[in-house]
């Protein structure tokens, strides 16, 4: 059956009110991330960085810096063992982070990192952290949290300082795993 | 089928005819216009003088944020589809809308839809009170509970915007009488037409964003929360590419609008009839790839930051090439000033200069120090409101005759203007001085070096509300008393297939198609 024109346009908007409904949902967040990823605009890190043979560019020096932050309400003592290393790029570093749950309830946290200047973010690798993983603590338990990155050699020419920034957020709701994993 | 209009309120609820919705559409925008205008004028009260005297801050924000919802999507939005469904199909020569039954849904969920939003002041928890732009996560983990209220108010409205554009889309694709063109199309048309395309496209996306909204608040998911994974960032840029493309909705058809009643009033064709369609299309294009001119203090890196500049200030071009045109069409003309003249050549000069704001703010690194200033909610408002307001009441006056065969009063009319303009202006123009001195928006409080200007713009604000106190009188008193409107054209300069039926037009008109030449 031939619908009639009126048919037709109407049926074709439809289905194009439809897809960007879909669109809006589903495929602009994904696309958000994976633009994010590719540029490391917005200072957004990538994941567990498997190091290869790393040739340490001795000839320069870059500041590392670290940021520790709470979210909103959370009620944890964090901060960083040190506030700044040096570095040379290529060579791999290990830091710590202090981290304390103060509260008399057993917690989790999730540390999530941004790196500044944003163009820093992809030379940037960290092959342990704790950002990783949710964090859980016992009511009154402290722990030293590591991090071990490495600068990319190929950081641009101009920067150097980098800065490394963690928040913590309380995650305690939504990780019963973690939770459970604590007794 | 050659009845009248059914009797009693079954004619209004189960109309099917594009007279009687459109009349409805503009009865109830206007409704929406005074209630988000009475919460202006107590933002405006709150704001005369520094301190707290009148509110408090929880409720200045319930009523900043319900000024901009009820002003952008039950005042201004229904009150041009109220225009389109009177005029379009007179102006194409067609019988009626393509889907006269979807029509009439489509504006009956709208009083639903805005109790549902408007309620939400009586319950506890309050109204929305995160702006009008209801960033996550203040709209998410900080809302009131209220806040799902808003959501499907928001579903419901968007709705009501997608089907009345589908229905405007497919009437003139498909019902246009035989020899109207595309390109002898009245402007108004074919601002409507792209208007409806830019609807379809973005509002699902705003329904997306209130969709995810809700997700996150209800069902656990992390679209907008950095400790799940998300990004509030994320919500920034969902809801512009809605809401840029939603700002030139609201004001392409008030361009048609001004094109229609300048040639009336020149007794000259409109200048540049193509360029006019062409230029009115690239905005509409331009208008989904410069969101982030919102978003440039939120961390965007050079390019970003440049490439939405530049993208931004194209705009200014096919703008200003309608304005131009406009202004050729008014030269050499055989001018006259009536009321809907006097609001179209104010609206030229104000929207412009509410363009040239807006090409201010389009300069990232300036912007910087204007954005959430009041120099913005200036920009907006002089766009919005002496741009779209000023054009749909130029409208009104232009077509009231039609509608209803009676002629306004005309110094009532010139009236009414001129105490809107005055009274807009001081409103508007020390806003932009405050944000320029650096006072914040959406402030319930001030410091005190920016006191005087703030007590000069309440007045202004105070003056223009009493204006449509005034212009609702003046509709009303032409429906109840007016002189009948001549039965030849009521303007001497209009052209279009409308000024060739009686005024008012018949219930059914152009059951047989017009001759078109």
């Amino acid at each position: 059956m031939s619908a009639k024109p009126v048919t037709r346009t109407t049926l074709k908007l439809l289905v194009t009110a439809v897809g960007m409904f879909v669109f809006a949902i589903f495929i602009m967040p994904p696309l958000y991330d994976v633009f994010c990823e590719i540029t490391g605009i917005g200072g957004k890190t990538q994941g567990k960085y498997q190091a290869g043979q790393q040739v340490i560019d001795t000839e320069r020096v870059v500041k590392v810096q670290f940021i520790a932050t709470n979210n909103a309400s959370m009620p944890w003592q964090f901060s960083p063992l040190e506030y700044e290393v040096r570095v040379n790029p290529g060579e791999s570093t290990a830091v710590e982070f202090y981290a304390k749950n103060p509260t008399s309830r057993d917690m989790v946290a999730q540390a999530i990192p941004n790196i500044s200047p944003t163009n820093a973010a992809e030379f940037f690798h960290k092959t342990e952290c704790f950002c990783f993983n949710r964090q859980a603590l016992k009511a009154g338990e402290e722990a030293k949290l590591g991090l071990v990155f490495i600068v990319d050699p190929d950081l641009p020419v101009g920067v150097n300082t980098i800065t490394l920034s963690y928040t913590i957020f309380d995650v305690t709701e939504r990780a019963a795993k973690e939770l459970a994993q604590l007794d | 089928m050659a009845h009248g209009p059914a009797k009693g309120i079954g004619r209004w609820l189960f109309s099917t005819n594009h007279k009687d919705i459109g009349t409805m559409y503009l009865w109830f925008s206007f409704s929406m216009f005074l209630l988000g205008g009475f919460f202006a004028m107590v933002i405006r009260a709150e704001l005369f003088q520094p301190g707290m005297q009148l509110i408090r801050p929880e409720f200045f924000n319930q009523m900043t944020t319900m000024h901009g919802l009820v002003m952008v999507f039950g005042a201004i939005m229904p009150s041009f589809v109220g225009l389109a469904n009177w005029m379009i199909p007179l102006q194409i020569g067609a019988p009626d809308m393509a889907l006269p039954r979807l029509n009439n849904l489509s504006f009956w969920i709208l009083p639903f839809g805005f109790a549902l939003l408007a309620s939400t002041l009586f319950m506890e928890g309050g109204a929305p009170n995160f702006g009008w732009t209801f960033y996550a996560p203040l709209s998410t983990t900080y809302a009131p509970s209220t806040v799902n209220f808003f959501i499907f108010g928001v579903h419901i409205i968007g709705a009501s915007s997608i089907m009345g554009s589908i229905n405007i889309i497919a009437t003139v694709l498909n019902m246009r009488a035989p020899g109207m063109t595309m390109m002898k199309l009245p402007l108004f048309v074919w601002t409507w037409l792209i208007t409806a395309f830019l609807l379809v496209a973005v509002m699902p996306v705003l329904a997306g964003t209130v969709t995810m909204m809700l997700m996150d608040i209800n069902f656990g998911t992390s679209f907008f929360d950095a400790a799940g994974g998300g990004d509030p960032v994320l919500f920034q840029h969902v809801f512009w590419f809605f809401g840029h493309p939603e700002v030139y909705i609201i004001i392409l058809p008030a361009f048609g609008v001004v094109s229609a009643v300048i040639p009336t009033f020149s007794r000259k064709p409109l200048f540049g009839y193509s360029s006019m369609v062409y230029a009115t299309s690239a905005i509409a294009f331009l208008s989904f790839i410069v969101w982030a001119h919102h978003m440039f203090t939120v961390g965007m890196p050079l390019a970003g930051e440049l490439y939405f500049m530049y993208a931004t200030m194209l705009i200014a071009v096919p703008t200003g090439v309608k304005v131009f045109n406009w202004i050729t069409t008014m030269f050499r003309g055989s001018l006259t000033f009536e009321t809907p003249m006097l609001y179209s050549i104010a609206f030229i000069i104000l929207f412009t200069i509410g363009g040239f704001t807006g090409l201010m703010m389009a300069m990232a690194p300036v912007d910087i120090q204007y954005h959430d200033t009041y120099f913005i909610v200036s920009h907006f408002h002089y766009v919005m409101v002496a741009g779209a307001v000023f054009a749909m009441t130029a409208g009104i006056y232009y077509w009231l005759p039609k509608w209803t065969g009676k002629m306004y009063n005309e110094t009532m009319g010139k009236a009414q203007f001129w105490l809107s303009f005055v009274g807009f202006n001081i409103a508007f123009f020390p806003q932009h001085f405050l944000g320029l001195a650096g006072m914040p928006r959406r402030y319930a409080d001030y410091s005190l070096q920016f006191a005087e200007w703030n007590m000069v713009s309440s007045i202004g604000a105070f003056m223009y509300g009493a204006a449509q106190l005034f212009f609702l009188y003046n509709v009303i008193r032409t429906i109840v008393a007016g002189e009948p409107a001549p039965q030849e054209k009521t303007w001497e300069g209009a052209e279009g297939l409308e000024w060739t039926l009686s005024s008012p037009p018949p219930y059914h008109s152009f059951s047989t198609p017009p001759e078109v030449k």
